[in-house]
């Protein structure tokens, strides 16, 4: 075992990571402006960029909310219709959440 | 000042981001100290919340580029936010784009960019929202923690799943009919194929990515 890898082994692992996440971030925020004195982003790129959001949400959770079985896939179910018909993020929450703990009370 | 005032209407999605974000990572059993990090540094919710779910208790340097990578794919939509400001920062010094750029996020990005079009062009504008929006986050983040942190039993109330019901919830102010969705789903069916091949949190990473590929080649 390397140095490096005993210190992120560590206590420090976390900061590390922290670290990491903060550098991977602010390199985006600060990439967009830098590229743009340099090169035009095409369309093309900015179509896909648009599509990201998206893509993210799905790909995270879809695998996750499969493996939580029916009670995950109803209370998802839940928060979106909530969230379609009020468009407040709080009731959607709440919804979610609800349809889970009362599936849970009755032990599904 | 007024840059700050703008945030009002994000204000009541933000509370809920926030505390959503702070009990999933109570639940996953962080510590204080790293919410605080993480809401206080990284400042971004979306990544925050993925990076939860790729969260370990003991770090390797692997554990850690994954991280690493998972919060670039899911930022960089800010490079297209910083590329769209750039006309705006042109003549602005460095060390102040550079703090400035630090607080970008998409609500402050969308509020500037409507005080911009309205023909707006004091910078300290975009600084009042990233502000604004940070103190507010670091806030939520940090109460959510503690609800998430002394719930007993919080199973019961769901919370082991409020990432993926909060990140359903995301989801709908972002449909804009069918067609656009379609990379989406495209996302969805990689990601699902993946995590039932591959070990660990790649599914992410290549589910995301496809979604983008297909964003590219539609017309």
């Amino acid at each position: 075992m390397t140095t490096f890898h005993a210190f992120a082994a560590g206590p420090w692992g976390s900061v590390l990571a922290i670290a990491a996440m903060t550098l991977a971030t602010y390199l985006c925020r600060v990439g967009g402006v830098v590229l743009m004195t340099r090169v035009r982003i095409t369309p093309r790129v900015e179509r896909g960029l648009r599509a990201l959001p998206g893509s993210i949400i799905v790909a995270t959770i879809l695998p996750l909310i499969l493996d939580g079985g029916i009670p995950a896939i109803l209370s998802i179910g839940a928060a979106v219709i909530a969230m379609v018909l009020t468009r407040a993020e709080l009731a959607g929450l709440v919804a979610g959440l609800g349809t889970l703990s009362l599936l849970r009370a009755f032990g599904l | 000042m007024q840059g700050a005032r703008s945030t009002f209407p994000a204000l009541p999605g933000l509370v809920v981001f926030g505390m959503a974000f702070g009990a999933a990572a109570a639940q996953k059993g962080l510590s204080f100290g790293e919410v605080l990090g993480l809401s206080a540094f990284v400042y971004a919710g979306a990544a925050q919340m993925v990076g939860l779910e790729v969260w370990q208790k003991v770090w390797t340097p692997g554990t850690i580029l994954t991280i690493m990578t998972v919060t670039a794919v899911v930022n960089s939509r800010l490079l297209l936010l910083g590329a769209t400001l750039q006309p705006w920062l042109r003549n602005e010094p460095v060390a102040r784009s550079a703090l400035n750029l630090f607080l970008l996020t998409d609500a402050g990005w969308i509020f500037s960019t409507r005080y911009h079009n309205d023909g707006g062009r004091d910078v300290a504008f975009l600084f009042g929202t990233g502000v604004a929006l940070w103190v507010l986050w670091v806030a939520t983040s940090l109460a959510g923690f503690f609800v998430g942190a002394f719930i007993p039993e919080p199973q019961r109330f769901g919370l082991d799943l409020v990432m993926p019901i909060f990140f359903g919830v995301m989801l709908v102010p972002l449909w804009k009919g069918a067609r656009p969705a379609l990379p989406w789903l495209v996302a969805g069916l990689v990601s699902l194929l993946v995590h039932a091949f591959v070990p660990g949190y790649v599914f992410i990473i290549v589910g995301a990515l496809a979604g983008v590929a297909t964003g590219m080649l539609m017309k």
